[in-house]
Parts: structure tokens; C-alpha cells; sequence
């Protein structure tokens, strides 16, 4: 696979250096006269200079034949037209860039570029799988899909404690798939009862999040609230 | 017309004094308090005091833009210092706000063609200076 990563900073670095483990070919761009002359000294022709915001500098990188473009700069707009140019003007088939302020995730969005990766995001759903608020842990957002995939603890005392799965009554668009039980995880049937102290693992419809979690929690209340 | 100007730098508060006494409303949005002078300066009387509206924000945060009135505007000028800054806000004034005439320097004159190619009204004050240069140095017309 031929990758283009733009921004040499620790991440751009760092991800050159795997891939080029991976045996892939890499091309790493780099604005900054100093970094570049730092970095090339380990990473020699596989590094460039320039600004990959320059037509010019994208097409001497190759990007026509590029397989997938990285954009991790310090600047979200840098980060967002090197992505914008990749996929509409060299037809790129694959993109990912950084976001590094999670305020700017809306434009990354306007503009059509996913994935946009945001640390402080990662992060964030780090500390809510560590610290889970509310009992509620968000695994994965299929937003192509529009599923969404939730982890919640059950509270003793909460409605679905004790009852069957096919008791507990759930909105349309949401299934349970999988239940976590004493360290093991097995995929439940409509018969299987739901104990407290259980983690639960459901898909459903963004957006339905707070008309399932009062099942799973001690003030829980009915279906839709 | 409602024009909104985001970067009072040379050109963007030279349009905006111009929209003004023109006799539009105008609103500017600039990161730096002090990029202001730019707009008193030649006036006989403040920016504000001749009716102008001036919001000190970054450009990439919607609610600056929606202080200073994007949601209302007519124009859009993305004039800030940066070619990359301008290319996204131009964007979403286009896309998000449905600004009807959205106008963008950009001083790449390979980015503005492209981009011109893509909808936007780019103005590339570099390809202006070297068709003048051009033809200022090898038209044996002039």
C-alpha cells in the first residue's frame, strides 16, 4: 500500500515508522524546515519538505496513485483541504485525519472527511469506560450505519434486574446482543434473565440512549421517558 | 446588503469602509482586538460610531460567526491572513449558512483555480500580480 502521511510531528513520525515496519511504501511531508531535516536523518527519501496544502507538493509526493492519505498536522484546516483535495481533486479512495481541536469536528463533517480522529475524543472515551457516568459506556458509533453500540452496568433494584430478555421492554431500534456475566460474555436468548451486577452490550438507533438506560438503573422509569 | 468581513487585515477592512460608506450594513470578524485600527484609521470617527459592527473571534468558531451575523449576511468575505483559514470558513458560510454570495482570497494560485473549479468565488491577488507583472515586463504594447 503506498501512504501518504502529512506532518511529521510525534504522530506523523511515529506512524511513518509502522507502516514502514509494515513494510508499506510511505511518503512523509513536512512544512517545517528544522523538523524535517531532524526526521529525514532516520527516515531519508521516505520524508519530503513542503507545504502538502500545495497542488505542487501533493502531485510530487504521488498522490495520484496514493492509497490513502493521513493528515495529521497541528491545524485543522491545513488537516481538513489536505483531505478535501485528497478525495475530490486526486479521487483517494481513503482518508483520516486529525482533529485537534474537537470544536472543529463539525467543519471536518461539512466538508464530507471521515474518519476525523480527535484525541481529546479518544481520550474522553477512555475516561467514561474507566468512569462510567450514568452506568453507560458508548464501544462504538457506526455513524455511516447510524447504529450505535452501548455498554450499561445493571443496577440492583433496576426494572430489567431479574427479568427476561424479552421481558424488558425496550424501544423499537434496539436490541440486547451480548451479556457480560462474572468475567464472561455470552450472547443472551429471549429466555435468558438479566441479573444485577450483569453488563449488557446493545446496538440501536443513535439517539435512544435515554429511553433504555432507566431500564438498567436503580430510578429507572418506563419505556420512553 | 448585509455584508459580513472575516480579516481586517489590508483588503478586508479597506471592503468593508467601502461597503460602509456605500451605505451597506457592515460586521467584521477578527481574532485580534487591535486589528480595529485598521478600520479607524482614515475615518473621521470610530468604526462603530460610523455604524460598522465589530466582533473580536476566531473565525473557525461558530458562534463568533453567528455573533457577528452570519446568519443574516448577504456577502460573505473570507480575507484573513490564511489561504486554508479562509478556504474552510468560505465553505461553511457556503454550505452550513447558505450565505448567497460567499467571496474568497486565497494567494495560492494553485489552490484558488481549483477551488474556483468547486463553486467558490476564489480572488488570488498573487495570479493578479503576475499577469501584471507579465505584461508590464514582455507585452511590447504597453
Amino acid at each position: 500500500m503506498y501512504v501518504i502521511v502529512v506532518g511529521a510531528g510525534k504522530v506523523g513520525w511515529n506512524l511513518a515508522r509502522e507502516l514502514l515496519a509494515k513494510d508499506h511504501e510511505v511518503t512523509l511531508i513536512e512544512s517545517e524546515r528544522r523538523k524535517y531535516l531532524i526526521v529525514e536523518q532516520e527516515l531519508e527519501h521516505a520524508v519530503q519538505y513542503g507545504d502538502a496544502t500545495e497542488l505542487w507538493v501533493l502531485e510530487r509526493a504521488g498522490i495520484q496513485r496514493a492509497d490513502l492519505v493521513i493528515a495529521v498536522t497541528g491545524d485543522d484546516e491545513d488537516n481538513m483541504l489536505i483531505c478535501q483535495m485528497a478525495k475530490e481533486k486526486y479521487l483517494c479512495q481513503r482518508i483520516v485525519a486529525r482533529v485537534n481541536n474537537p470544536r472543529n469536528l463539525q467543519h471536518f463533517k461539512l466538508l464530507g472527511i471521515r474518519p476525523a480522529v480527535s484525541a481529546t475524543d479518544l481520550i474522553l472515551r477512555l475516561i467514561e469506560h474507566e468512569v462510567p457516568q450514568y452506568g453507560l459506556v458508548q464501544l462504538l458509533a457506526l455513524e455511516g450505519e447510524r447504529l450505535e453500540i452501548i455498554e450499561l452496568e445493571v443496577v440492583a433494584g433496576a426494572p430489567a434486574a431479574g427479568k427476561r430478555v424479552d421481558e424488558v421492554p425496550l424501544p423499537e431500534g434496539s436490541l440486547i446482543i451480548s451479556v457480560l456475566r462474572g468475567g464472561a460474555g455470552f450472547v443472551p436468548k429471549s429466555d435468558t434473565v438479566i441479573e444485577a451486577g450483569d453488563e449488557v452490550l446493545l446496538i440501536l438507533d443513535p439517539g435512544l440512549e435515554s429511553a433504555i438506560t432507566p431500564q438498567f438503573t436503580r430510578n429507572g422509569a418506563g419505556p420512553g421517558s | 446588503m448585509f455584508i459580513l468581513v472575516v480579516g481586517a487585515g489590508r483588503v478586508g477592512s479597506a471592503v468593508a469602509k467601502r461597503a460602509l460608506q456605500a451605505g451597506h450594513e457592515v460586521s467584521v470578524l477578527d481574532e485580534d482586538p487591535l486589528s480595529h485600527e485598521q478600520l479607524d484609521k482614515d475615518l473621521s470617527e470610530t468604526w462603530e460610531d460610523a455604524g460598522g459592527r465589530y466582533t473580536v473571534g476566531t473565525a473557525l468558531e461558530v458562534d463568533a460567526l453567528i455573533e457577528a451575523g452570519i446568519e443574516q449576511a448577504d456577502v460573505f468575505i473570507a480575507s484573513t491572513n490564511g489561504d486554508n483559514t479562509n478556504l474552510v470558513i468560505a465553505q461553511i458560510a457556503q454550505r452550513r449558512f447558505n450565505v448567497p454570495r460567499v467571496v474568497v482570497r486565497v494567494l495560492d494560485p494553485g489552490r484558488a483555480a481549483w477551488y474556483a473549479e468547486q463553486g467558490l468565488h476564489t480572488i488570488c491577488p498573487t495570479q493578479h500580480a503576475i499577469d501584471l507583472v507579465e505584461r508590464a515586463a514582455l507585452d511590447p504594447a504597453v
